[in-house]
């Protein structure tokens, strides 16, 4: 709602309005500035300074520490990111697809029954679920995270495509069909052309989930295939030797970077899948 | 179609055709019976066992439930719950309206502005706890960076005082959802109809009365939505407590997710931790349903 009768006239309020924004910005930004300052920082200047003063020398030592401790489980969490993004988000495509096109008796129950998914509480799986990878041999292996963030993540993907596909109308599929056109070739052919919009934002959505994941991680991989998030939570809470802040900064920014990356590049899609996916049911 | 199986003449592609749907659709079926109900089921049936360190099927009924129920760790968890979740979301949504109204008023950079108060939700828990933890550090973080700017007598050590520690968890998890709160607000007085307030204003109402009175009423469908969301991210939170404080100093900044990653998985106490799962179900249920059950009121009245 823009108000288009109120002039925007320099007075006490508007200038109020605007330094709460900006106070606030900066409030939203402080964490971030602390966390890149306090990595390129020696230890020495951690020790004298404080969180907001500019380092004495800029140092590069706490990012190649903490690449060396984080970096091999940042390739797991792209090994585990993208074929389960790529997975779960078709799989959500053909989902919404059969259930908005070729709906059958049962179809919406199944429907219901899924968005569930949205709001369950993990812990009420997590000890089955690993019951489950270990007795198939995937127990600690990326492999099985992937299959469990492509199982729960499949209630949102679902979701996505499911309501925008109610938006397409039938006489577009119908008359495929009557021209002799099959299930995969209106799939392929009508509606995922139609479908980027979505697509993106199901693609980012997922990417953030996945790559953000820490629940999933601890419980179902320890040790050599564990995700990011888990490598940088044991690097912040060892309490052996001395803490090293200007490591630990430098591994949280290399945890956050691709999600942050993606955000500035696609925030558009972001916040619509944020607002979509989780509104509407 | 019904003509060609009445005339019995459905050659096997067609068959296939009307088969797909249903086959496309099978594995996510299967996907959903056993990996989200089955499995419910399944921690349900371990909740009533003597499970320890391995899953045994020893049925105990409702033991586990009552040792729960006299487990102090857990009364801390539940009593943290309530503090953190009624201050993140009464917080985050206070400071998300605001900020949402003040952002509708026409403001140049608005783009800009938005992006900043929205990134932190980009960000993973874990490096959000991680970077609070940080700035919360009694000696090095804001605590020494205020008496350095001139503030002597500050002190903030909240992160280590048994009775304040889940305040920190409530100020981590405010800075990275109220943004959140904000876009939702934002796009919601997005929708409102402005012939209403150009009629309120012509009445002589000033600015902050027609928000009030007029625009914020009609949002309640975004208020509730922004309050469930709010809610299961408050029932869910585990990476912040593991990343800020790991549930310490002991357990007082427990929370229930923690407390049954812990007991499941580090204490060897299955059956209770599946029991305390089935609580937190419980908490989702009774948040859930309510919701559920007025939109659902709404639509059919609309």
């Amino acid at each position: 709602m823009h108000n288009q009768l109120a002039k925007p006239t320099l007075n006490f309020s508007r200038i109020a309005i605007y330094a709460t924004l900006l106070l606030a910005c900066a409030v939203y930004l402080i964490p971030l500035i602390v966390m890149l300052l306090t990595s390129f920082k020696s230890p020495e200047d951690i020790r004298t300074g404080n969180l907001l003063s500019w380092p004495q020398v800029i140092t590069g030592i706490g990012w190649i520490k903490a690449w060396d401790t984080v970096g091999g489980f940042f390739w797991n969490s792209v090994k585990i990111t993208l074929p389960a993004v790529f997975i779960s988000t078709l799989l959500g495509a053909l989902n919404g697809y059969v259930l908005t096109m070729w709906r059958f008796r049962g179809s919406q129950l199944f429907f219901g029954l899924l968005l569930f998914g949205c709001f369950l509480p993990f812990q009420t799986v997590l000890l089955p679920a690993s019951f489950t990878l270990g007795k198939l041999g995937l127990a600690s292996t990326t492999t099985g995270l992937v299959i469990v963030h492509i199982v729960y993540g499949l209630a949102f993907t679902t979701l996505f495509f499911r309501n925008y596909f109610m938006s397409v109308p039938d006489a577009l599929v119908r008359a495929a069909r009557l021209d002799g056109a099959g299930f995969f070739t209106i799939f392929t052919r009508i509606l995922l052309p139609m479908s980027v919009p979505i697509i993106m934002v199901c693609l980012i959505w997922q990417f953030t989930q996945i790559w953000n994941d820490f629940l999933f991680g601890v419980v179902f991989a320890s040790g050599d295939a564990q995700p990011i998030t888990v490598a940088l939570n044991n690097l912040v809470n060892t309490s052996t030797g001395v803490k090293e802040y200007n490591v630990d900064m430098a591994a949280a920014m290399i945890a956050g970077l691709p999600t942050l990356l993606v955000y500035v590049l696609a925030g558009k899609y972001f916040l619509r899948g944020l607002t979509a996916g989780a509104v509407k049911g | 179609m019904s003509t060609m199986t009445a005339l019995g003449r459905v050659s096997p592609t067609e068959k296939l055709q009307r088969w797909l749907p249903k086959l496309v659709l099978a594995p996510s079926m299967l996907i959903v019976l056993v990996g989200f109900y089955g499995y419910i089921l399944w921690t349900f049936l371990l909740s009533f066992t003597n499970s320890s360190f391995m899953p045994s099927y020893k049925w105990v009924g409702l033991a586990q439930y009552a040792r729960l129920m006299e487990n102090d760790r857990w009364w801390v968890a539940s009593k943290n719950l309530a503090v953190f979740g009624g201050l993140f979301i009464a917080i985050s949504l206070v400071i998300g309206v605001v900020l949402a109204v003040l952002l509708d008023q026409r403001i140049r950079r608005e783009g800009f502005i938005r992006t900043v108060y929205l990134y932190p939700m980009a960000l993973s828990m874990i490096v959000t706890g991680t970077a609070w933890k940080w700035l919360l550090n009694p000696g090095l973080g804001l605590d020494k960076m205020l008496r350095d700017w001139g503030w002597e007598g500050f002190r903030l050590d909240w992160l280590v005082d048994p009775d304040r520690v889940v305040y920190c968890l409530v100020i981590a998890a405010v800075w990275q959802s109220s943004g959140f709160v904000m876009a939702l607000f934002l796009s919601g007085l997005r929708g409102v109809d402005q012939s209403i307030i150009r009629a309120a204003q012509v009445d002589g109402a000033s600015l902050p009365t027609i928000y009030l009175r007029i625009v914020l009423p009609s949002l309640r469908p975004v208020f509730f939505s922004a309050l469930m969301i709010l809610a299961h991210i408050a029932i869910k939170s585990f990476d912040l407590v593991a990343a800020m404080t790991a549930g310490g100093p002991g357990y007082a900044s427990d929370l229930p997710a923690m407390f049954m990653y812990s007991f499941t998985f580090s204490r060897g106490q299955m059956g209770m931790g599946s029991a305390s799962a089935m609580l937190m179900l419980g908490a989702i249920l009774s948040i859930l349903v309510p919701y559920l059950y007025s939109e659902l009121r709404g639509k059919r009245h609309a």
